[in-house]
């Protein structure tokens, strides 16, 4: 839009811009911060949006842009679009719609860095620096892109949740980064050769499908966290192939905030990152590990009308939920029998585990959008201490995340990984459809404890019977 | 020193900056963190805007409008997206 100004302005025109992106950067960094208290994140969201939107106002000005149509259409498209899904979309269903935009912005900066690159060679030659961040631009973006959609479709369930791989996968994927890397050097020595462009494109395409393929599906949440890292770093890159400050810096944040969410996970499930990506942890080949065929093990079983007598008279209530309660869309009634509870004076709290749900922090999603405040939501390190002086615990589709084993058997595949200690609590509930093995493939001696009773079914009927039974009491 | 040293520079300032924002976020928030990080990745439009815009051959352009439109989905998706999820966090006393 630099054409419609006055000379004067020109003059100083790209200054301004600099400065600009200066305070939208100053939005980013105030944002994120704002995001880490639950009263200022809504606020947080806003000052991140208003910063890309002085992002991209301002650079409409820049002198480079001569045209508008192209960059009309596609901010409509790419808007309609996303407005769309952003609406449209089931909290439970977060997980994948995040995933999907994350393919979207690594893909947006991979066509970025290429978009330079097939401009460049009608109008002057790209220093070599220039071709090794066009190169790893185009990789990482490229990679992010196919990674994303495999996470997207493993947890829809178009591609099978398990892990899929083969002996020597590993070392395939190990093999073709370095390969990619190698190539992009040759590629900034020998920029004429587009063949080599050509290869580094399709085998970064190619990485993201091979190296996201063989993760099991409850390991995703930590496969998008670390994928939008990369799409951090590609729009990093695309920021050092334009020489865009803006780019750079809004792109390392991300970057850097991604790849500690990514660890956060990690800790959570007592995993490293590099077992996560090359463990091929859960899905058929997962191993028994110390579960132990032991026979006459007992379960004591409930029914709602026995629940709602416990559970009415009792003094506090701890609900733990888990994958479960969100695959069956449980939260509100959750949230009912809850309610319920609080009125005939009973002190309930939620107790969830950093992994609980379908990515961190998930069930919190979905228990604010059933209406639960947030301050009754306790994180693992808050309730631990509380579960001596609990009556009931409902644990509502959880099953690793109170496994004893992971404290008792240092055999098991989740030794090690913090749990919530209900055992602590004077009896225990397990809402479940059966007695079978949780993600982690292992049994659970928490269903035969003496203190713990089984209710048997859909999470969702369960809960619906146990509140018709609380308004008979 | 050159511009490549010092966007080296800013870039490594700002993944320090990035480490020390994140690392103390309560687990409630990590789904909209994520998300509300997400949508800044897509800053990307910046650079999609000038290639689309810019002088050049054709098959940049239409690469650039391919850009503009991902960019575009990761952008406004994501800030509502995450605005959606924040607005369903209340406190017990803010209940109607």
């Amino acid at each position: 839009m630099s054409q419609f100004l006055p000379e004067s302005i020109l003059t100083w025109l790209p200054d301004a811009i600099q400065l600009l992106y200066l305070v939208a950067t100053a939005f980013f960094i105030r944002g994120l911060k704002l995001l880490n208290s639950p009263q200022t994140a809504r606020r947080g969201n806003m000052l991140a949006s208003v910063g890309m939107l002085i992002g991209i106002v301002v650079t409409l000005f820049d002198k480079q842009i001569v045209s508008f149509e192209l960059i009309i259409i596609g901010v409509l498209i790419g808007g309609l679009i996303g407005v769309v899904l952003a609406k449209k979309v089931a909290m439970t269903a977060m997980p994948e719609l995040v995933a999907v935009f994350n393919g979207f912005g690594g893909g947006a900066s991979a066509l970025v860095a290429w978009g330079e690159l097939a401009r460049y060679e009608s109008i002057t030659a790209i220093d070599s620096t220039g071709m090794v961040t066009i190169g790893l631009s185009v990789f990482i973006g490229s990679l992010t892109f196919t990674g994303s959609f495999i996470a997207f479709g493993k947890l829809k369930g178009f591609i099978s949740g398990n892990a899929i791989t083969f002996p020597g996968l590993n070392v395939i994927n190990i093999g073709s980064m370095i390969a990619v890397l190698v190539l992009i050097v040759l590629y900034a020595m020998d920029p004429g050769n587009t063949n080599l462009f050509w290869v580094i494109l399709g085998v970064s395409l190619l990485i993201g499908v091979t190296s996201v393929i063989p993760i099991g599906g409850a390991d995703m949440p930590v496969v998008i966290s670390l994928l939008n890292s990369y799409s951090g770093i590609a729009a990093s890159m695309a920021g050092f192939v334009l020489g865009n400050n803006l780019l750079i810096v809004s792109g390392a944040l991300v970057g850097a905030a991604g790849l500690i969410l990514t660890n956060i996970m990690c800790k959570a499930m007592n995993r490293s990152l590099a077992n996560v990506i090359f463990g091929s942890f859960g899905g058929d080949g997962a191993s028994g590990g110390g579960g132990g065929a032991d026979g006459d093990k007992t379960v004591r079983e409930t029914s709602a009308e026995d629940l709602a007598i416990q559970v009415a008279y009792a003094s506090k209530v701890v609900i733990v939920p888990g994958y479960g309660l969100a695959v069956a869309q449980a939260q509100h009634i959750v949230k009912e029998v809850a309610s319920n509870l609080e009125e005939r004076g009973v002190q309930v709290k939620y107790g969830v585990h950093p992994v609980a749900g379908r990515m961190p922090g998930h069930m919190n999603v979905l228990l604010a959008e059933a209406d639960v405040p947030y301050d009754l939501l306790y994180d693992m390190d808050q309730i631990n201490p509380e579960f001596a002086s609990t009556d009931v615990v409902l644990i509502i589709g959880a099953n690793d995340v109170v496994n004893p084993m992971a404290k008792t058997s240092p055999g098991s595949p989740i030794y090690g990984m913090p749990i919530l200690d209900v055992e602590d609590a004077k009896r225990t509930i397990v809402f479940k459809r059966s007695l079978s093995v949780g993600y982690a493939g292992i049994d659970n001696p928490l269903f035969y404890a003496e203190k713990n009773q089984m209710f048997f079914g859909d999470a969702k009927k369960s809960l619906q019977a146990l509140n018709e039974a609380l308004k008979d009491i | 020193m050159s511009v490549l040293i010092f966007s080296l520079f800013i870039f490594v300032l700002a993944c320090f900056i990035g480490f020390e924002l994140i690392s103390k976020v309560p687990p409630t928030l990590h789904t909209p963190l994520m998300s509300g990080a997400n949508a800044i990745s897509g800053i990307t439009i910046v650079g999609a805007l000038i290639v689309a815009g810019g002088v050049g051959g054709d098959l940049g352009k239409y690469l650039g409008l391919a850009a503009i439109i991902f960019a575009t989905i990761n952008v406004v998706g994501g800030f509502m997206v995450t605005d959606r999820m924040l607005e369903m966090f209340k406190k017990k006393e803010d209940d109607k």
